[in-house]
């Protein structure tokens, strides 16, 4: 990769530690994906903010690299562990809380935006079509560049932090405006799709597909959908964009999402066939499935406790449009700045099992907090765990 | 033969291939460095002190902090050798200073579980 004097003067320390740090990931990740060089980015969106995924180290480090860190571009952040106004409800030990915040404050004091939110695409203006930016969060680096004509690499933590760091990003496939044609097409060929058959096509298809992949034979796919295939995409592959496109006339390989395939994958992420806990929102809730659930749930109420995950940023929104009255009756919980992605809000000795729609919340659900999980569409979660 | 090195150093020890890419911050265990997905060939197997072989990483984006805890836990593997790169593995494996190389398709196919190696990106030698 080639750098431009000054940035070469950074990677050797010139300009201080953090900087030199900062460059370091960027060269190793430009090599990792054979960039050329690196290029300016308007808007980066980190992960690693939950203790519970980045642990004491991360939370050292963080301390330590804002002492003189400073981020140079938009930076908005990941949720955390908890809801800081439900902290009493839960039993959170001492040190978690004190380390969470200690988290917290580290990324406030490098000048970050304290969204905690994994649907920074749903809760901010987006900028124009092209506008090259730095997304961590999986769901969201898919989402930016499939839908929301952004572009993005499939940056980790760390090749986000330092593009926070330094304003730049290495420049390869995913950011250039004529990205290389998927050289994969998946066929979806599963009938009656919901947002579960979706979010097991993108664990599929993110298991097979290289950097980006084409998907054909999708309905107009709603947010939920929508969401769930970028959740699912996301959290089993290394898969950074998907095409939407019926039009068979390309060169590209062709493998079908059939009913075969999805009970195979059904078959390893769904562990049990009930649960006692009911949770929503992996990727989060935003206001538009906030609305779409208040509807599904007017006059009815969950058998169960259900806990439902949304970011801050739609909390005053969802009480003044009578949302958050409507959930409270149907007796669930609204949690904001955290998620269900190795939540310490969930577990595995108080809990028999969780039924959830989501993959991604599948997923770590199972490998992270060691509870079994009940996979349902919405629609049926509603129909058999509600009463009138 | 070393087709690209992503992150410079030497590394000696023994191998612990995998045949199936890895979602570190899902699937292994930050403090111990055992892989806890019971879907994957490794699982209930510590990659601390190993020259981890695996074809890439896969996943959460949050992945190269389990890296980096891995390596101030002392249970990360002493090198990694991959057949393609992602941004997660390479970005925390940089700031771990841990070793990563990628290698051709033979080279991995001929690289066995168990067998002593050292590992120089300098002269890019297996």
């Amino acid at each position: 990769m080639e750098l431009t004097k000054e940035e070469e003067s950074a990677l050797k320390g010139e300009k201080g530690e953090v900087l030199e740090l900062a460059y370091r990931i960027l060269v190793a990740t430009g090599e990792a994906i054979n960039a050329d060089r690196l290029v300016p980015i308007h808007w980066a969106h980190l992960s690693g903010v939950n203790y519970n995924t980045i642990g004491d180290a991360g939370e050292e480090f963080l301390s330590k690299l804002s002492k003189d860190a400073k981020v140079q571009v938009k930076t908005t952040v990941n949720p955390m562990g908890f809801d800081i106004d439900k902290v009493s409800d839960y039993k959170l030990d001492d040190d978690f809380i004190k380390k969470q915040q200690s988290i917290s404050e580290s990324y406030k004091k490098m000048g970050v935006v304290p969204s905690f939110s994994c649907i920074p695409y749903e809760i901010f203006d987006l900028p124009q079509k092209n506008t090259q930016v730095s997304f961590a969060e999986s769901n969201a680096a898919i989402y930016a560049n499939s839908i929301a004509h952004l572009k993005t690499n499939k940056e980790s933590a760390f090749s986000a932090l330092a593009s926070a760091l330094t304003g730049k990003s290495p420049y390869a496939d995913l950011r250039k405006e004529d990205s290389a044609s998927p050289n994969l097409t998946i066929q979806m060929k599963v009938k009656n799709s919901n947002e579960l058959t979706y979010g097991l096509l993108g664990y599929f298809a993110g298991k097979i597909a290289g950097s980006s992949v084409r998907i054909s034979g999708t309905n107009d796919l709603d947010k939920r959908s929508c969401k769930a295939l970028c959740g699912g995409m996301g959290t089993s592959g290394q898969c950074g964009k998907f095409v939407l496109d019926d039009n068979d006339d390309n060169q590209s390989e062709k493998v079908d999402f059939d009913n075969k395939e999805m009970q195979n994958i059904l078959d390893e992420l769904n562990t049990t066939d009930s649960g006692d806990l009911v949770v929503l929102g992996s990727p989060q809730l935003g206001l538009e499935e906030i609305s779409d659930l208040a509807l599904m749930l007017k006059g009815r109420s969950f058998k169960k406790r259900c806990m439902i995950f949304c970011p801050r940023a739609i909390q005053q929104q969802t009480s003044e449009l009578g949302y958050a009255n409507t959930l409270k009756r149907a007796g669930c919980e609204m949690l904001f700045d955290c998620c269900t992605c190795l939540t310490p809000l969930i577990d595995k000795d108080n809990t028999d099992g969780v039924i959830t729609n989501s993959i991604k919340g599948s997923y770590y659900l199972k490998n992270s907090n060691d509870v079994k999980v009940n996979l349902k569409p919405l629609s049926q979660i509603i129909d058999d765990e509600t009463k009138w | 033969m070393v087709e690209k090195v992503i992150v410079k150093g030497k590394a000696k020890g023994k191998i612990l291939k995998s045949q199936i890419p890895i979602n570190f911050l899902g699937a292994v265990d930050k403090k111990t460095g055992i892989i806890r997905d019971d879907k994957h060939d490794l699982f209930q197997k510590s990659i601390k002190n190993t020259i981890l072989v695996f074809p890439y990483g896969v996943g959460s984006s949050v992945g190269a902090y389990t890296i980096y805890s891995l390596k101030s836990n002392n249970s990360a593997p002493y090198a990694m050798i991959c057949k393609k790169t992602d941004l997660t593995v390479a970005s925390g494996c940089a700031l771990a200073n841990i070793p990563l190389v990628i290698v051709t398709q033979k080279e991995y196919d001929s690289i066995k579980n168990g067998q002593e190696i050292s590992l120089d990106t300098e002269s890019k030698t297996l």
